[in-house]
């Protein structure tokens, strides 16, 4: 593991998602920001991933992002790991494009296995994925990657059900634990309490990783998640992470949700964000 | 012309049951999923041949649609089983997203649609599934008339590559179409041959216009009667060759008159050939508990009602 690599990738990666969203005034930066090691490192080191997409998957380990409105982290990390030209990120949102506001397959956009932005979706939809991989033989993982706000859509208590109950061990799903939803903080507009013990409850593995925006913290929770699948019991990763990680005025501040920087705010926030790999 | 048997009696449910277990057995990437419902939906052989391949999801919907785009996506040919109502507008967004937007190969087979469902009243009985279905963009809907065409459709969507809505009944109807008859998607079967009104008629109501058939011919009426079994995409050319001989129509289905198959006729003959219409459908209420006759009688959607609409039609008809 090359941290000193991976974090100039979470650099440029943070950069392309801070311009993707000003350039079109609209987007998603906020959990994007937050969600940047954990998408490097998985993309960038975990993955076993086939050279050429797929929709099935065979012989790899597919990433489902349930989160969708955090599509400009997932196509910045899709770009920079080679699954489409780098500059077709300049296309985010635009008409005709492949980088859709919120991922979809319609367009045909390599990485993308399924459409997500209405929540509470994706767990569901990663079950199936892994109940296939059983159903074929192939004993490559599935991951997915969850907001913590979305947790309160109740298709996803359904799914927690349906993992532990049919033991999909060969899952491991990320809730990007921000405390930061649209309308505040989470245990506020609808609190989800002991998550960890909830999902204990619900037969599910669960580790919590304080650090979720620290690169050897989230390798070292996706290896010991690796470790523990295979053992009957679907694995969930609580990653505490900050809202607008790396841009010192959108930490953990729930405004950046959904709003994109204007010109002076992303002279600011590039200025504290080196231009590694070069920009798009 | 053809005689059809209608005293010969079997669920459409039936049908579906066994179409799955034989596309089962000569399609090793059809996988069934089951929302607690396995004995009404007459999976249960397909369950016992198949165990590896069946999913029971338990009462949650919403994960079942979400599970089977999963297994969709790595490869395999998902049939989900539950009433039509928890197959749709329980369950829209999940289809709408994870399903038809998604592009996956997903069959939504739904049973105990309409009226005909009978004693579980309204709450149950949906009539509202076709237009939620028909709306969505590459969605293919199709409404099987009885047991044989139940069993055909199921085996054909498993080689179409795509979303499909699959809805069927609970109660025993006539079985009378011929499984030498084939099954092709989007392909309307012309039942009865006349050149004075051309009835299509879905699901249940197929054997209803057949009934209707004697008394209509007591009256001196050469009714065309067609079976849409594939409401989206509609058999175009079916519809406008038969109503420019006849140049009315009645529609006839066991769902709410707005977005059924009625409409997506009307809206193809508006545009290319505009012809008196009447429609054997439900009247924008919901239904309520009694037998299948008695609802299928008090909402209009029985043998008289459609020897009326064509007695009705056939008045608006221009000379």
């Amino acid at each position: 593991m090359d941290y000193a690599h991976l974090e100039n990738v979470c650099h440029q990666v943070r950069r392309d998602i801070l311009r993707m969203t000003h350039a079109v005034n609209s987007g998603h930066p906020g959990g994007s920001l937050g969600c940047t090691e954990f998408m490097v490192a998985l993309y960038f080191h975990h993955l076993r991933r086939n050279p050429t997409f797929t929709m099935e998957g065979h012989g790899e380990d597919l990433f489902f992002l349930s989160n969708g409105h955090i599509s400009p982290v997932f196509y910045s990390v899709l770009a920079r790991s080679g699954y489409f030209p780098v500059a077709e990120l300049a296309s985010f949102r635009k008409l005709n494009s492949r980088l859709q506001g919120h991922p979809a397959t319609h367009e045909g956009l390599p990485g993308v296995r399924i459409a997500t932005g209405s929540l509470g979706q994706g767990l569901s939809v990663a079950c199936g994925a892994a109940l296939a991989k059983k159903l074929s033989g192939d004993r490559h993982l599935v991951y997915s990657l969850h907001g913590d706000g979305e947790l309160q859509e109740g298709q996803n208590w359904e799914a927690f059900l349906f993992a532990a109950h049919h033991g999909i061990d060969n899952l491991i799903a990320t809730i990007d634990f921000n405390n930061k939803q649209i309308d505040g903080n989470v245990e506020d507009v609808l609190g989800l309490g002991d998550l960890r013990a909830k999902l204990l409850a619900f037969g599910w593995q669960a580790l919590v990783v304080e650090q979720g925006n620290g690169l050897r913290e989230v390798h070292a929770s996706l290896v010991k998640a690796q470790g523990l699948s295979g053992a009957g019991k679907p694995t969930a990763i609580i990653l505490r992470t900050k809202m607008g990680k790396g841009v010192d005025f959108m930490e953990d501040d729930h405004n950046w949700h959904g709003k994109a920087p204007n010109n002076d705010q992303l002279a600011m926030a590039l200025a504290q964000l080196p231009q590694t790999l070069g920009d798009y | 012309m053809t005689i059809y048997n209608l005293d010969q009696k079997k669920a459409t449910r039936d049908g579906f049951g066994q179409g799955l277990l034989e596309i089962g057995e000569t399609n090793d990437r059809v996988v069934a999923l089951c929302a607690d419902l396995i004995g009404s939906l007459k999976m249960d052989a397909f369950k016992a041949r198949f165990p590896h391949r069946f999913v029971q999801c338990g009462v949650a919907e919403a994960n079942m649609i979400g599970v089977a785009a999963g297994l969709a996506t790595g490869g395999y040919v998902p049939y989900t089983g539950t009433f039509a109502n928890f197959s749709t507008s329980r369950v829209f967004d999940q289809i709408r997203q994870s399903v038809a937007y998604s592009g996956k190969n997903v069959k939504i087979c739904a049973s105990h649609a309409g009226l005909t469902l009978g004693e579980d009243g309204a709450t149950h009985q949906v009539l509202e599934d076709l237009a939620m279905m028909k709306a969505l963009p590459g969605m293919v809907v199709i409404n099987p008339c009885d047991y044989n065409q139940t069993l055909l459709a199921t085996k054909a969507i498993a080689n179409y590559p795509g979303p499909v809505y699959l809805r069927f009944g609970r109660p025993s109807v006539p079985n009378f179409t011929h499984l030498d008859a084939g099954f092709t998607i989007g392909k309307a079967l012309r039942l009865v041959e006349g050149s004075d009104v051309s009835i299509f008629a879905t699901g249940h109501l197929v054997a209803k216009a057949l009934e209707a058939l004697p008394a209509l011919i007591d009256m001196g009426i050469q009714a065309e009667i067609i079976n849409i079994h594939t409401i989206k995409p509609l058999d175009r050319e079916a519809v406008l060759g038969s109503v420019s001989k006849t140049r009315c129509v009645v529609s006839a289905e066991e769902h709410q008159i707005n977005g059924g198959l009625g409409e997506s006729i009307a809206a193809v003959l508006a545009s290319a050939f505009p012809a008196p219409q009447e429609f054997v459908a439900v009247r924008d209420t919901f239904g309520e508990s009694g037998t299948p006759d008695e609802l299928m009688r008090k909402y209009g959607l029985d043998v008289a009602d459609i020897v009326l609409a064509v007695k009705k039609v056939l008045a608006r008809k221009r000379p």
